[in-house]
């Protein structure tokens, strides 16, 4: 059934449709919208989950991580500075290997505050060992949801999920989105029968020790492990969910890559005007290509590796800055999964669209301009550089 | 519970904190901690809520616990945020079956963790109105990191970031006033208490704490021989010049009614209470005089105020 639905409607039907045992809720733009939605189905008996309306971000996800441990499937959604809020304790979910699911409704970092989309939050959180899957779109925000849980819960992962999607660019917009019937999801993502939980009458259970350096390596190799584990989960649940929703996914989507030459590397929404700019360039001839990465974390390296092997030059584009003085996140990333290979393309980081400074398919056209000039001249420039930024005359 | 509280009964129920926790010798925290938990009816079950804490490092290193009920510490800041997940969580699996049986929710922290950096967590869990009962310890400083100052720290106490010198004469401001602002929450009951005596006070307000419906709060004083700098034998008598001194009030608020608990039959004056204490040494060095008598009138003050919101 199809349904005109803004992504975060669609992400708190998601939510719906699963009946979680505990939200924890507070607003922050854009992500508000979605313990509204969620506040409406409780108010109206449509769920019956326990929703927990606290006074920060930080509360939230403490009350997610506690719920979660004393064995409660447990949801929240959150954006940007509350992020940033719930830092500390986002090492805790994932250390305590504690299944929760957050959506991520990715929006730039203060200062100075700014309401509009980037990965600054996000990617501040890709150490804290938390799976993070990215959406280009409404269907994609709502299709990763109702993964993330099958995902998370899975014995040999164990860890806590971040379902991302573009700030206002895909929380507001309104697109037609397949629904699944609520049986289906409920089938398809079970009951949440954790083996130990708080709660457990005939075995209590102690959850989050002082742990010493004897012992403190160990858990840190396990979570290492489980994240690495992920990355098969990740594709046999993608397999189930084609199955009873007829949509493919993997751990990034290749956009005419069979025989391309100049690539993009990128996520999310951008995914779009890279396409249309795709499409158009290779009417020209050019033979361009792009991977959308789905799957941050686990990051896929080695498939990333392979996929890029056969191109000349690739630009990774960077919706972050990392103030690393050597590229952003994702191009650090990139270039470390290709180093392995024996031939490389050239690579470059055009970092963009900070604080939701539009990114148009003419400026998407520009950077095959220059990937085409890199592979005929084979010199790559300026490796890190950031697009659309106006010069400082024009400011002043 | 029979009504008759009974101490060779009570310390006759099976232990719900173990020994072979490594509080120090003396330590105030273990004592309070298992004088709560005592008060638990054997049959039920409790969930209990550490913050980071002198307490939580001491009572479950990996891989040992001293809890017999099951366990959570996340935090330093968010104990009561973390007992209120456990009871939304409690509550969502009831409704749905998937749990049965009287489990109680029981969180302690340190002062650090409640009066300061806990303090929003525990506004927020409060105002909220879960069933659950929130135990600050109050030693008076971060003990955990080496005794520095909080806010439930007393003015002119010595400690690492309110030293004394040339210049600096301990910590300069009041202690807040915490078990106040918990009142001021409206819950069902708040109590002041400490590990006194055969611990009558201690167990029947953490009876009334745990059994009584919503969000409860104790605040229990629990010294610390190594911050406080007094022998570590000294922990009942230290505890009765805190009482009897007035500097340590006894009364609990039920349904906003304020009860004064004990009255000292003498009124002691405060340096006797500071005069066994190093972190108040310099208190009593000729020229400060001042401290000892505004320490007596603020005492005097507060204790004032108390007798008057209770009747007594
Ligand atoms: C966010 C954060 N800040 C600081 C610390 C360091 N820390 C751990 S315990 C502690 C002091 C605890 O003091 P209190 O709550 O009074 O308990 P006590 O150790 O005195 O019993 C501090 C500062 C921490 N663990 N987390
Ligand atoms: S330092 Fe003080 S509070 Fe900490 S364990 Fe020792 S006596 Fe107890
Ligand atoms: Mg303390």
């Amino acid at each position: 059934m199809s349904h005109r639905l803004s992504g975060n409607e669609a992400v708190a039907y998601a939510m719906k449709q699963i009946n979680p045992d505990v939200m924890g809720a507070f607003p922050i733009t854009p992500s508000t919208e979605i313990p509204e939605y969620f506040a409406d189905y409780v108010a109206n008996g449509e769920v019956n989950t326990e929703y927990v309306a606290v006074e920060s971000e930080h509360s939230s996800m403490s009350v997610c991580i506690a719920a979660q441990a004393a064995g409660a499937r447990s949801v929240c959604a959150t954006s940007s500075c509350g992020l940033a809020l719930m830092y500390e304790l986002l090492y805790v979910a994932a250390s305590c290997r504690l299944p929760i699911t957050l959506a991520c409704v990715n929006r730039a970092l203060s200062g100075p505050i700014n309401i509009n989309h980037d990965y600054s939050d996000s990617m501040g959180a890709r150490d804290s060992g938390w799976i993070q899957i990215y959406a280009e779109n409404n269907q994609e925000a709502y299709d990763n949801f109702l993964m993330a849980m099958p995902i998370g819960e899975t014995p040999n992962v164990r860890l806590p999920v971040m379902a991302c999607m573009d700030g206002f660019i895909t929380s507001h917009a309104v697109e037609n989105i397949e629904l699944l019937e609520t049986d289906a999801v409920r089938r398809f993502i079970g009951e949440y029968n954790p083996e130990h939980y708080l709660l457990k009458k005939e075995n209590p259970l102690a959850v989050g020790p002082y742990d010493i350096s004897p012992y403190y390596m160990e858990h840190k190799v396990l979570e290492a492990e489980a994240m690495k584990a992920a990355k098969a989960r990740i594709l046999e649940v993608a397999a189930a969910f084609e199955k009873i929703s007829g949509r493919h996914y993997g751990l990034f989507e290749e956009y005419r890559m069979e025989d391309a030459e100049l690539a993009l590397v990128l996520m999310g929404s951008t995914a779009g005007t890279a396409k249309a700019a795709i499409d158009k360039l290779r009417e020209d001839g050019v033979k361009a290509g792009l991977v959308k990465i789905r799957v941050f974390r686990p990051f896929p390296g080695e498939e990333l590796a392979r996929a890029l092997a056969g191109t000349r030059a690739v630009a990774v584009m960077d919706k972050s800055e990392g103030f690393s003085a050597n590229g952003g996140p994702l191009f650090a990333e990139t270039c470390g999964a290709l180093y392995g290979l024996k031939e490389r393309p050239h690579l470059i980081d055009i970092v963009y669209g900070l604080g939701g400074r539009d990114v148009r398919v003419e400026d998407i056209e520009k950077v095959f301009g220059r990937l085409a000039n890199i592979a005929a001249t084979g010199e790559t420039g300026p490796v890190y550089v950031h697009m659309g930024q106006r010069s400082r005359e024009e400011i002043a | 519970m029979s009504t008759v509280y009974n101490l060779k009964r009570e310390v006759e129920k099976p232990a719900r904190l173990t020994g072979g926790h490594r509080l120090c010798a003396g330590c105030g925290a273990g004592v309070v901690v298992a004088g709560v938990l005592r008060a638990l009816n054997n049959e039920d079950r409790a969930v209990v809520v550490n913050a980071t804490s002198c307490l939580e490092v001491s009572t479950f290193m990996y891989p040992y616990t001293a809890y017999m009920d099951s366990f959570i510490h996340s935090a330093f800041e968010n104990s009561a945020a973390t007992c209120s997940g456990v009871e939304a969580a409690y509550n969502a699996l009831q409704r749905r079956g998937k749990v049965d049986g009287t489990v109680k929710f029981i969180t302690f922290a340190g002062d650090g963790g409640t009066y300061d950096i806990g303090f929003q967590s525990l506004s927020g869990a409060m105002e909220r109105g879960h069933d659950m009962v929130y135990v600050c310890y109050d030693n008076e400083a971060y003990m955990n990191t080496g005794i520095q100052r909080s806010s439930s720290t007393p003015r002119f106490a010595r400690t690492t970031t309110s030293p004394v010198g040339s210049v600096g004469q301990g910590k300069k401001q009041n202690k807040k006033d915490l078990t106040e602002i918990l009142v001021a929450h409206n819950i069902p009951y708040v109590a002041q208490t400490a590990p006194l005596g055969n611990f009558k006070d201690l167990h029947s307000k953490s009876y009334k704490a745990i059994y009584t419906e919503g969000p409860c709060f104790l605040n229990i004083l629990s010294p610390c021989p190594r911050g406080w700098d007094y022998p570590m034998a000294k922990l009942a008598e230290i505890t009765k010049l805190a009482v009897d001194t007035c500097v340590w009030p006894l009364f609990e608020v039920e349904e906003g009614v304020w009860h004064l608990s004990y009255t000292p039959k003498k009124k002691l004056p405060v340096e006797e209470f500071l005069r066994p204490q190093g972190r108040f040494r310099h208190m009593f060095q000729p020229g400060n005089e001042w401290m000892i008598a505004e320490a007596q009138a603020y005492v005097d003050q507060k204790w004032e105020r108390l007798l008057e919101r209770t009747g007594a």
